[in-house]
């Protein structure tokens, strides 16, 4: 069990600040209009990274933290074809995991991306699901997914009947709206008080919502919780070889964290 | 047209637990055995490295993909079933191993009682107590029977545990001592004593210490890393097939394991009224092949083995309107009416619940079996009060919260922060019985990828099911506030199954009993009609214990190993059908 015995190498925690850098960006306050908005803000957010790099490069990071980086610098739309549908969802969970004085909200911590990743992957086309009809997707409450659409569908169909809400709604786009108004139509979303084709809108929240929690809090392999800050934020160690040290403790155990990577030893 | 192989003593349909034990008892007795596996290779080093929380508990990384072949659901006997389409949904085991690569490893005898339920309620409370919709029965088969395949199967496994105080006492002690005792258990067991319950640690299939099992394989001290119950295990410190019998199996030169092997019939003559062998899919290849087989023994997931009698059309299939025939009667399991109990959220306190073990747990069983008077209740059986620390990762601990707040948004994040390792959860693992109409068919409608008709589960609670678990909601509250929680959160009792499958705890269908009017399988769960088919594994429950049905299966597997090297040699029947009451 040589692999297990590996411990993982200890993380230098970085010092930018994602929540300083929203601040100055006006993503917090929900102000910025544009069609490139998200494009340019990790655009940015990613010169702000890079400008930390050397100090990085020569403190104890090494060479794993440049490749922690250098991955960030790369993020980009894989599955989400449209700019405005991207900058949609990120809005919308952006308001089901909120920066706050806790730390980072769902934009800064990568969720957006952990989405499109997720939805270009076997999970997004529901690869080990039953696919084969008769789909009778309103006949039951209780029977669990029956859609036809696979969660790609369901998040593009979702996103874009969000978006139809807020023109009809508000004469305005979802991701220009503040807050508040935000909330309200995805709690329509939450409610079922919408109809969207061939899903009911609950389950589209229900999608969005669990999906945008497993990028806060999924090991940042997946493209979200960037710099394990979610985990920082809950306190989760991240993987381990074991707690039989610990676990008859009567205190709790507040840990840096160490990510899957660190765990398996870096890799090749 | 399929290719034929050469014929061997006994071919093993599936690779869990079942299929293990009968596959390694077989093989060392120096039998020629093939083990047939529809999933694909594992082994240890599967696991080492990936300890991740998204792959194992929501993608669900080891579990039976559903594309090819789910089941279809539905409560009443004239619905329309619809399939279950996701993991999320129905979570099955699959690859070598089957479901006992992930289970957690909680390990209860069921109880002298439950063998005998149908005879001893009746001794008890009278033939009233029964309801009519229930079709209560005994198994056939005694605790005394049993125990020494208990035994076998705790040693083979080397489970860690303690006596439980208020169970019969055992011949030999768990082989090995129970595990670490954390303050949340501490709190548990201080809870249920001050309140006159009988407190004690669970045993546990996750080893507490260094041991070899009486096959010569080498299991390791679980180092508590939390990835235990749906991941496999990564150290060898959890009882599992993979641990155990397969290797063991592996061993003998008379034992050939092929996986992706996914067998579609099973080849039966009409004229011997005998199995011949079995119709299988090298799922690498698409290659058709028949094995044939002087015994058949199907040890796959309850559905499978149903399923396959079925498609063989083998045995007589059970109808709710008549009533009559035993294939798919008696289906059961613990549905949503089971595991309903509390959570405690506790203001001054946060535990090491990301640390933890799948079976690391404390329990009472003052509430299971007939441990406690039935007179005034309106149900019988029971089942224990559990506390388990399995080991939460951030994902899962990010839904711990008062439960009246809202689930995304400002407050759901202050929240979720600070409530995520201040959440204890108590359950009841209740009894689930068997009703006149829950029953496994073949839909009509939905097909697998080969084109050949879905498993159709038709499941409703029957006449105890919610109140049995009212009882355990409100067991587990009043101990909840012994443990001093600040905000108590009672689980709602559902009012009908919600087809989720998620538990996999599911049983029945081809049941054991010593009628052949209300059992498909005798007590070494030889077929009644067939005398060289053995159907083994929780297909075979006539209903649900009071506890987690792995030992059980354990043990029963044991005695089918048994039984059927008795009959590779004498060729006969091994029990005399006895006729009873029909339920």
């Amino acid at each position: 069990m040589d692999n297990n015995e590996r411990k993982g190498k200890e993380h230098k925690e970085k010092t930018f600040s994602r929540r300083d850098f929203l601040k100055t960006s006006g993503v917090a306050a929900g102000g910025i209009v544009g069609g490139s908005l998200l494009g340019g803000l990790v655009g940015m957010e990613h010169g702000s990274n890079n400008a930390q790099q050397p100090e990085s490069a020569t403190g104890s990071d090494g060479a794993e933290g440049g490749q922690t980086a250098q991955a960030e610098t790369y993020d980009a739309r894989t599955f989400f074809s449209r700019s405005e549908d991207f900058e949609t969802l990120a809005a919308a969970t952006e308001r089901i995991y909120p920066e706050d004085d806790n730390g980072p909200g769902a934009i800064a911590l990568g969720v957006p991306y952990f989405i499109d990743k997720q939805l270009y992957g076997f999970w997004g086309a529901n690869g080990t699901d039953y696919k084969m009809g008769p789909f009778r997707p309103m006949a039951s409450d209780t029977h669990g997914r029956q859609e036809k659409l696979n969660r790609g569908d369901m998040f593009l169909l979702g996103i874009r009947r969000l978006q139809e809400v807020s023109q009809e709604e508000h004469d305005e786009a979802f991701h220009n709206l503040d807050e508040e108004t935000q909330d309200e139509l995805l709690k329509m979303f939450e409610s079922g008080d919408v109809e969207v084709p061939g899903m009911r809108a609950e389950a589209f929240f229900s999608l969005l919502r669990n999906t945008t929690i497993e990028g806060v809090y999924a090991d940042p392999a997946y493209g979200g919780n960037k710099d394990m800050q979610g985990w920082k934020m809950i306190e989760y160690p991240g993987p381990r070889m074991g707690w039989t040290n610990d676990i008859q403790s009567e205190e709790f155990q507040s840990l840096e964290p160490e990510s899957l990577r660190s765990y398996q030893g870096g890799g090749v | 047209m399929a290719e034929e192989l050469e014929k061997v003593d006994v071919v093993v349909v599936g690779m869990g637990w079942a299929g293990g034990i009968i596959a390694a008892e077989l093989a060392k007795a120096g039998r020629s055995v093939v083990g047939l596996e529809k999933g694909s290779s594992k082994k240890r080093s599967d696991f080492i490295g990936v300890k991740d929380e998204l792959r194992f508990d929501n993608r669900y990384h080891i579990m039976q993909n559903l594309s090819g072949d789910t089941v279809t659901s539905r409560n009443e006997v004239d619905d329309t079933a619809l399939p279950i389409r996701t993991t999320k949904d129905m979570q099955l085991g699959t690859d070598i191993g089957g479901a006992s690569l992930h289970w957690a490893g909680a390990t209860y005898r069921y109880w002298p009682y439950e063998f005998e339920i149908r005879s001893q309620t009746i001794d008890r409370y009278g033939e009233d107590k029964i309801p009519d919709d229930m079709n209560l029965q005994d198994w056939g088969i005694s605790y005394e029977e049993m125990e020494p395949y208990y035994e076998k199967w705790e040693y083979t496994a080397g489970i860690s545990g303690e006596q439980d105080p208020l169970a019969p006492e055992r011949n030999r002690p768990w082989p090995n001592p129970p595990l670490m005792e954390t303050p949340s258990l501490k709190l548990f067991k201080d809870a249920t004593a001050n309140l006159g319950l009988h407190p004690f640690q669970v045993a546990a299939g996750n080893l507490s210490q260094n041991y070899e099992n009486p096959d010569g394989e080498q299991l390791n001290a679980c180092m508590y890393c939390s990835f235990c119950t749906r991941a496999g295990c990564d150290f060898a410190a959890k009882s599992d097939p993979l641990a155990t019998v397969v290797p063991t199996a592996l061993k003998q030169d008379s034992f050939e394991l092929r996986t992706r092997a996914n067998v579609r019939r099973v080849l039966y003559d009409e004229e011997t009224q005998k199995a011949t062998g079995v119709m299988y899919v090298d799922e690498t290849t698409g290659e058709e092949y028949e094995q044939p087989a002087d015994v058949v023994v199907l040890a796959a997931f309850a559905f499978t083995n149903n399923r396959l009698l079925m498609l063989s059309d083998i045995g007589e299939q059970y109808d709710p309107e008549t009533r009559e025939g035993t294939l798919g009667r008696n289906f059961n399991g613990q549905y949503n009416s089971a595991f309903n109990g509390t959570q405690g959220l506790f203001e001054n306190e946060r535990f090491n619940l990301y640390m933890g073990a799948g079976a690391l747990g404390a329990a009472v069983t003052d509430y299971a079996a007939d441990n406690f008077d039935h007179t005034d209740l309106d149900f019988i059986g029971g089942g224990a009060i559990e506390l388990r620390q399995y080991g939460f990762g951030a994902i899962s601990s990010s839904n711990n919260r008062p439960s009246d707040t809202p689930s995304w948004g400002k407050q759901y994040k202050a929240d979720s922060l600070h409530y995520a390792y201040r959440a204890l959860r108590i359950w009841y693992t209740n009894i689930a019985m068997s009703y006149w109409h829950n029953y496994l068919d073949l839909d009509p409608t939905y097909v697998d990828e080969y084109g050949d008709p879905l498993l159709r589960a038709t499941y409703k609670f029957g006449s105890q099911e919610r109140a049995i678990a009212q009882f355990g909601v409100e067991k587990c509250h009043e101990i909840m506030e012994e443990m001093g929680a600040d905000i108590i959160q009672d689980d709602e009792v559902p009012e009908e199954f919600n087809h989720v499958y998620s538990g996999g705890h599911y049983t029945g269908g081809v049941v054991m009993g010593e009628d052949p009017e209300t059992s498909v399988v005798n007590n070494y769960l030889q077929m009644w009609d067939v005398d060289n088919l053995f159907v083994v594994g929780g297909s075979a429950f006539p209903q649900f214990g009071g506890h987690h049905p792995t030992p059980t299966i354990g043990a029963l597997s044991y005695r089918a190993a048994e039984g059927i090297e008795e009959f590779l040699e004498n060729g006969e029947q091994l029990a005399t059908a006895k006729g009873t009451l029909r339920a």
